[in-house]
């Protein structure tokens, strides 16, 4: 079984990876050397997941997990509702890789293999990075290479680690609230997560601490097939404050690719928590993410999520309001560009009295993109007082893209006060002019309407990163003017 | 004779595909005078205004628009904008989202070189100028471009957008229109601020009132495509004491074959 385990494991020269897949017998050391590489062979079967469960030096209540999730997924299968995702064959898909890199926490810039910054300065990060680096985490390929914690947070008893070490160093917190926000039996690409999952932030904000810098962990995805199945587990104490931010940019590959992700998050009593997420995954990937929150008494939670690039996108951020007074919010942002099929929206469940939620969704279609807003607000039985307002705006940018609503809305409490608003809009050839009459380009005044219509939720964002998203908007826009 | 000027000529024009609107109108409004464009609805007026800034809906069959004698008929609209000429639009459009300052810092910087971008001070200063001239308040710049803005706001806003841009010709399309005496007073007293020797403009009005505030160098009259008659800052009281039909008459009589 070792054998096995390791057969293709201690390689160290970088072309390394140009042998995985040969048949070849390797002697091995079980000294690891520092400086190795490992990638699992293509497919999803229980052999992978011991291989990833031993790589990590997992407990074995971690191994155990991972395999009962396999079988739930496979129980289970694939949704049959929602986009097309037919093209996604797990057969292709190396759903682990580790990285040659050393493992574990870099603990400055200058660790960061030159490599990966150079993919940051292309994406054009850096400036915005350096300002804030001493806060954070990065995930290249599969792990975590570069994280740093800011001594205050330290001090303060915050912990923002890759959620790897958060299992290796955390592990009775970790235990405690692990998989109880979405449990592998949630839903199908929750099950896979769970079965093959890696990497991701873990973070533990004590009760009554004020973390006012955001956490933020970008994270590359820049090798050929590889499934991204990080894992973010947010333990957020009552009367703690606390904005995570993830951002991750992908460059282009030749084959289809597959993240899905699952973020769990435990706002508790009184607290306030934001995540923010702008993704651009390259125009092959699936994207298929879970992210719930569970807020609790008068706690207040928000998800920004941006979504950008990727083939397919299904993504819902939740928020669950178990406690009396919780506050949820969602604002989210699409855009569907050539091929693309963004499937994304909410679901906010009003599981307490005087509960309130706002949802706050704008899309935007161009040529043969096609987005969707997907969405649930559920009140339950006795969520007295709740109240919820959603409103999902689409902007259409030619003729041929196309936009669907679906909102449900399953109401069991007299007193809730639910409101829901749609509109779709095309690009209107009279503001055109009209910007086009005060000196902007075609292309400027499209991208500036564009920047317009996602303004009530770029607004919430980062200075840096409204700024990012311009940039990305600007990108996707190119080649619109007919 | 000075080449600076706005110079139509013959221009002949329609909407896409229709009746032809403008049946060869000829007009200059040289650099430092303001001339009045007057006439009826559906006389052509805007349809002048918008062809001269490029809407893309009409289609211009022949003739010619010339800034300082270089044609700007191939150019798109922006392009026309970066040579110098604006129109404050009759019926301004609300662009959700973009303020006015962010606004009015790109359409500068859409001006000049790419290494050559406004300063933010230079750029609030200059704003903040405007908007005095204007009698506005100062939180109006962070206000999102005519989103939910009143008829008269709108029409301050176009007249703000100029004296920011400081066009080389401005058309201003009934700017007047929907305006209680206040607000045209402010608005004239914009116009006014940018007049000036290197400024031209053509101001689109139905009446007289405006003429009051803007005095013109020279009156123009429309009718059916063309302009019919040119005269002093005169010929407009007369025309709002005698009527447009005095006008056409003493056009058919003086037509009239001897």
């Amino acid at each position: 079984m070792k054998e096995d385990l390791v057969a293709d494991a201690p390689m160290q020269h970088p072309d390394a990876d140009k042998l995985v897949g040969m048949e070849h017998e390797k002697q091995y050391d079980f000294q690891l050397p520092e400086n190795y590489f490992y990638r699992s062979e293509k497919g999803l079967d229980a052999r992978v997941i011991e291989k990833i469960s031993y790589f990590k030096g997992e407990p074995q209540w971690m191994l155990d997990f991972r395999l009962k999730a396999l079988e739930i997924a496979e129980k289970k299968g694939p949704p049959k509702w929602g986009p097309d995702l037919s093209g996604l064959n797990f057969e292709d898909i190396y759903f682990y890789i580790r990285p040659q890199e050393k493992q574990g926490t870099s603990k400055s810039w200058d660790d960061i293999p030159e490599e990966v910054r150079e993919t940051y300065r292309r994406l054009g990060i850096p400036e915005a990075e350096q300002k804030v680096l001493a806060g954070v985490g990065a995930q290249y390929e599969s792990e975590m290479v570069y994280h740093n914690l800011k001594e205050e947070w330290e001090k303060q008893g915050v912990i923002f680690l890759d959620t790897d070490t958060g299992l290796k160093e955390h592990p009775e917190i970790f235990k405690e609230y692990f998989a109880t926000v979405v449990p592998p039996e949630d839903n199908y690409y929750a099950a896979v997560n769970s079965a093959v999952w890696s990497g991701g932030s873990f973070v533990y904000v004590p009760a009554g601490v004020d973390v006012d810098v955001p956490l933020q962990a970008y994270f590359l995805l820049n090798a050929q097939q590889i499934g991204q199945f990080e894992r973010t587990l947010i333990i957020v104490e009552p009367g703690a404050k606390a904005h995570y931010i993830e951002g991750c940019t992908a460059p282009t590959y030749d084959s289809d690719s597959f993240h899905s992700g699952v973020i769990e998050i435990i706002a508790k009593e009184n607290s306030n928590v934001r995540y923010s997420t702008i993704q651009n995954w390259s125009h092959n990937v699936y994207n298929l993410v879970t992210q719930r929150a569970m807020v609790y008494d008068n706690a207040s939670m928000g998800w920004l999520d941006g979504n950008l690039g990727s083939k397919v996108t299904m993504k819902y951020p939740s928020c669950y309001l178990v406690g009396n007074g919780a506050h949820g919010e969602v604002l989210s942002i699409a855009f569907a560009g050539d091929g693309q099929h963004q499937d994304a929206g909410a679901k906010v469940i009003h599981a307490a009295p005087n509960t309130t939620s706002s949802v706050v969704s704008k899309s935007i279609s161009k040529g043969s993109g096609t987005s969707s807003y997907r969405g649930l607000v559920q009140i339950h039985e006795g969520a007295t007082n709740a109240k919820s307002n959603v409103e999902c705006d689409a902007l259409l940018l030619d003729e041929t893209s196309k936009t669907n609503t679906y909102p449900y809305i399953e109401i069991n409490e007299k007193t809730a006060h639910v409101g829901h608003e749609a509109t779709v809009s095309k690009l209107n050839e009279e503001q055109i002019f009209y910007l086009q009459s005060r000196g902007l380009a075609e292309d400027e005044a499209m991208a500036l309407i564009v920047r317009g219509f996602l303004e009530p939720v770029a607004k919430e964002l980062p200075l840096e990163y409204a700024v990012e998203l311009n940039r990305l908007i600007e990108l996707e826009m190119e080649g619109s003017v007919g | 004779m000075s080449e600076n000027r706005l110079e139509i000529r013959n221009l002949h024009a329609r909407i896409e595909g229709g009746a032809e609107i403008l049946k060869g109108v000829d007009l200059v409004v040289p650099a430092g005078e303001v001339h009045a464009l007057m006439g009826q609805n559906g006389s052509g007026k805007s349809t002048l205004a918008k062809v001269m800034a490029g809407d893309p809906s009409y289609e211009i069959t022949e003739g010619d628009i010339l800034i300082d004698g270089q044609s700007i008929l191939e150019m798109e609209p922006d392009e026309r904008a970066r040579e110098g000429l604006y129109l404050a639009f009759q019926y301004p459009v609300e662009v959700p989202g973009v303020s006015i300052a962010n606004f009015l810092r790109l359409a500068l910087n859409a001006r000049r070189e790419e290494d050559d971008e406004i300063g933010v001070m230079e750029f609030y200063e200059k704003l903040q100028r405007a908007v005095k001239e204007l009698n506005w308040d100062d939180s109006i710049i962070e206000r999102n471009l005519h989103e939910g803005f009143s008829g008269g706001e709108k029409k301050r806003s176009e007249i703000l957008q100029l004296l920011v841009l400081e066009p080389k010709y401005a058309i201003l399309d009934e700017t007047d229109s929907g305006l209680d005496v206040d607000a045209l007073k402010v608005v004239s007293q914009g116009v006014n601020a940018a007049r000036g020797e290197n400024f031209g403009a053509l101001v689109i009005t139905h009446y007289q009132r405006l003429l009051n505030y803007i005095v013109p160098d020279k009156v123009h009259v429309m009718s059916e495509g063309r302009i019919i008659k040119t005269g002093e800052k005169e010929l407009a009281m007369e025309l709002d004491g005698k009527g447009y039909d005095w006008i056409k008459g003493e056009i058919a009589s003086s037509a009239a074959p001897a």
